[in-house]
């Protein structure tokens, strides 16, 4: 077990002009689960495969524990990883599977057998130990890949999208397995994934990569709570934040009928007049009829009612070119095509410079 | 003129009148309902190609093992007349330069076969994703194309120790001349260079042979190559093995399939081998293998008893090679 270290590396495609990664600073702390996320095209599954040995490294070095592994070959990193496609080997028992790093390794054959048993079991593979990968399910496979790497008991876990080929519900249920078997066997963990549901409920933190660009590490809470910038507030959360355009009056934003304040320090860090206002849908509420005054004037266009809560696809009366999504309460009484008052948390705004995108501390 | 022309005119009418026939039954059986129609409309299609492969493959198998006991009574042409029972065969394993003929076919399967589908797939292991990779295998592939004769022709070019002074000797001698030593007749020489190896001038045709060989089992195997998943190469070098472990226990074990296909077919081309052997030697100074041993006998000798008893052996010697071969598919298709 060891913690990793990125310093400013990179990695840039041949024939490619921008970075696949682009001077990626990144701590990870021995025993730390760290969730590497983003849409498709981002660099994390590069950043992982530059961890793994399996892209070189144009630029900068990476480190696991106090090993410099920037030019080393994967077979002497000591890690193991789980692939999206599980990649087992089709001519072998998943016991032999299982097995492969060790017998290459050359350990004798009874500590091999004992190894190889150890994980079945933490996995309830031992039925299945002289079967073909063919002759199993897909959920049994996903168990086999993780088999194969827990039996190393390596420097690090790399994960890239291990659950993406599982149905719906099984992915569910092997999420929070995989999550509590990291924490019990305490190993650093890189795991990729492009849903952020899967980042927010298994990382210890979370790394949000954009075009080859670390945008933010930090906790789930964190991120969901304090987004650096906007696309990070975007990302996170489901459905998105709305950002709201507003132009600076004094130490007000003004969007529509909407006022909202800024705080002294949040103005003078304003580079220009505009500001970005994100409001997450459940700190916008239809209002009661008592403070109408203060709220944003909606057109409903669509209910989407999820049972236990609603959310609500508006356009504002003001700007009818821009939606704005709010939550209310389930079984609710908004019906499409009605104008209703939405009226934000003051305390839960998010608030960035336009013209940077980075968010402004309060 | 008017001959040429008369049998293109020959040739016109007879496929005329065999379309002709097809189209008759073809109409005749659209007359019929129901399932009768179903079954009767197969024959136009598929019957002329069960009578082809009876009258050109079944029966002249059945003849040649019918002719190998008989022998004839020096007579012309095929002309056999005289049950002799396993005379022929008996005659074939009694012969001393038998044990030859079918010692020089053992290593033609070994070593024509070992090296063509080695080469092979050592060459589709590392042209994969090499830069002009296409350059590297047209290049490997090209003499595959060149009839076996045609070969055969441009070797003893190369092997040639000619007595013309012009030319005295081929490119062989004049490359072992840099180095000092003496022309010497390749094709000629029977000895080997280690005990219990084949004869140098067998060495060399296998060479040809390997030659050729060696494009077609290339371009399959790399074809099998390039279709094992990228992943299960990169988990094996993560899970610590060397390029050459993965080559031995992932790439390998996941083309055998096409391994055995190809190798198989390989045995069996090396088998028939008898172009190469005809055009470079005839067959003489110890290189005979049984595929030329049978066309002597046969024709130039007129023993059409004896040498249907030769292919008749050679027929029970690819068998079991065959059989390999249906059987490997059939589990390939079962591993799917």
């Amino acid at each position: 077990m060891a913690a990793v270290l990125f310093e400013k590396a990179s990695r840039i495609y041949p024939g490619s002009p921008h970075p696949a990664v682009d001077n990626l600073d990144l701590q990870i702390d021995d025993g730390e689960f760290l969730v590497l996320v983003g849409p498709s095209g981002c660099g994390k599954s590069t950043t992982l495969r530059m961890l793994a040995g399996l892209e070189p490294i144009d630029g900068g070095s990476v480190f696991i524990g106090t090993t410099d592994v920037t030019m080393l070959p994967p077979r002497e990193r000591d890690i193991a990883m789980v692939f999206q496609s599980y990649a087992l080997y089709p001519h072998m028992t998943v016991g032999e599977n299982i097995g492969f790093h060790l017998k290459v390794k050359r350990l004798p054959k009874d500590e091999i057998k004992k190894r190889v048993l150890q994980a079945a079991e933490i996995l309830d593979l031992v039925p299945y130990l002289e079967r073909k990968p063919a002759k199993l399910s897909g959920g049994q496979r996903q168990r086999v890949a993780m088999g194969r790497a827990i039996v190393r008991q390596p420097q690090v876990f790399l994960m890239d999208e291990p659950l993406s080929n599982l149905d719906a519900k099984l992915r569910v249920s092997t999420r929070t397995q995989i999550a509590a078997l990291q924490r019990r066997l305490g190993v650093t963990t890189v795991y990729v994934t492009h849903d952020q549901v899967e980042a927010m409920t298994m990382g210890d933190r979370v790394a949000v990569l954009r075009d080859g660009i670390l945008q933010q590490c930090a906790t789930p809470r964190d991120l969901f709570t304090r987004p650096l910038n906007t696309f990070v507030a975007g990302f996170i959360g489901s459905p998105s934040m709305n950002m709201l355009p507003c132009v600076v009056d004094g130490d007000l934003g003004r969007f529509g009928t909407l006022q909202l304040p800024l705080t002294p320090s949040q103005r003078t860090a304003l580079t220009t007049d505009k500001v970005t206002i994100g409001v997450r849908p459940e700190a916008l509420k239809m209002a009661s009829s008592d403070d109408e005054t203060k709220g944003l004037a909606v057109t409903i266009l669509t209910v989407e009612e999820l049972g236990s809560d609603a959310f609500l696809y508006c356009t504002p009366v003001d700007h009818p070119q821009m939606s704005v999504v709010a939550r209310a309460e389930g079984l609710s009484s908004a019906r499409p095509g009605s104008t209703v008052m939405l009226v934000p948390d003051l305390a839960a705004l998010h608030v960035f410079d336009t013209a940077t995108g980075d968010r402004l501390a309060e | 003129m008017v001959e040429l022309g008369k049998t293109f005119l020959q040739a016109a009418i007879g496929i005329g009148a065999f379309l002709a026939i097809i189209l008759l039954i073809y109409g005749l059986t659209t007359l019929l309902r129901g399932r009768a129609k179903e079954r009767a409309q197969i024959f136009p299609f598929l019957g002329f190609a069960v009578i082809f492969l009876i009258v050109g493959l079944a029966i002249p198998a059945i003849r040649t093992i019918i002719t190998s006991f008989y022998t004839n009574k020096g007579g012309t042409g095929l002309n056999v007349d005289t049950y002799i029972g396993l005379k022929n065969y008996r005659q074939i394993f009694a012969d001393p330069k038998t044990r030859m003929t079918l010692l020089n076919n053992l290593w033609w399967v070994i070593l024509g076969t070992g090296f063509s589908v080695g080469v092979g797939l050592i060459v589709a292991r590392t042209a994969d994703n090499m830069k002009n990779e296409r350059l590297w295998k047209t290049l490997i592939f090209l003499p595959t194309v060149i009839s076996m004769v045609g070969a055969g022709i441009i070797w003893r070019f190369i092997l040639t120790k000619s007595s013309d002074p012009k030319h005295e000797f081929g490119l062989l001698n004049s490359l072992t001349g840099v180095f000092g030593a003496k022309p010497r007749a390749w094709l000629l020489q029977q000895q080997n260079y280690l005990p219990g190896l084949p004869h140098v001038n067998t060495s060399l045709l296998i060479i040809v042979f390997v030659w050729i060989q060696a494009g077609f089992c290339t371009t399959v195997l790399s074809a099998a190559v390039k279709g094992v998943p990228d992943s299960l190469g990169e988990a094996g070098r993560i899970d610590g093995a060397t390029e050459f472990q993965v080559f031995r226990k992932i790439t390998i074990p996941y083309v055998m399939p096409t391994i055995i296909a190809v190798t198989t077919t390989t045995i069996i081309a090396v088998l028939k081998v008898f172009d190469i052997v005809q055009s470079m030697t005839g067959g003489n100074y110890n290189t005979n293998v049984l595929a030329n041993e049978m066309f002597d006998k046969a024709i130039p000798q007129n023993r059409p008893g004896y040498g249907s008893a030769l292919a008749v052996i050679l027929f029970v010697v690819v068998v079991p090679v065959v059989i390999l071969n249906l059987r490997s598919q059939r589990r390939a298709r079962e591993l799917g």
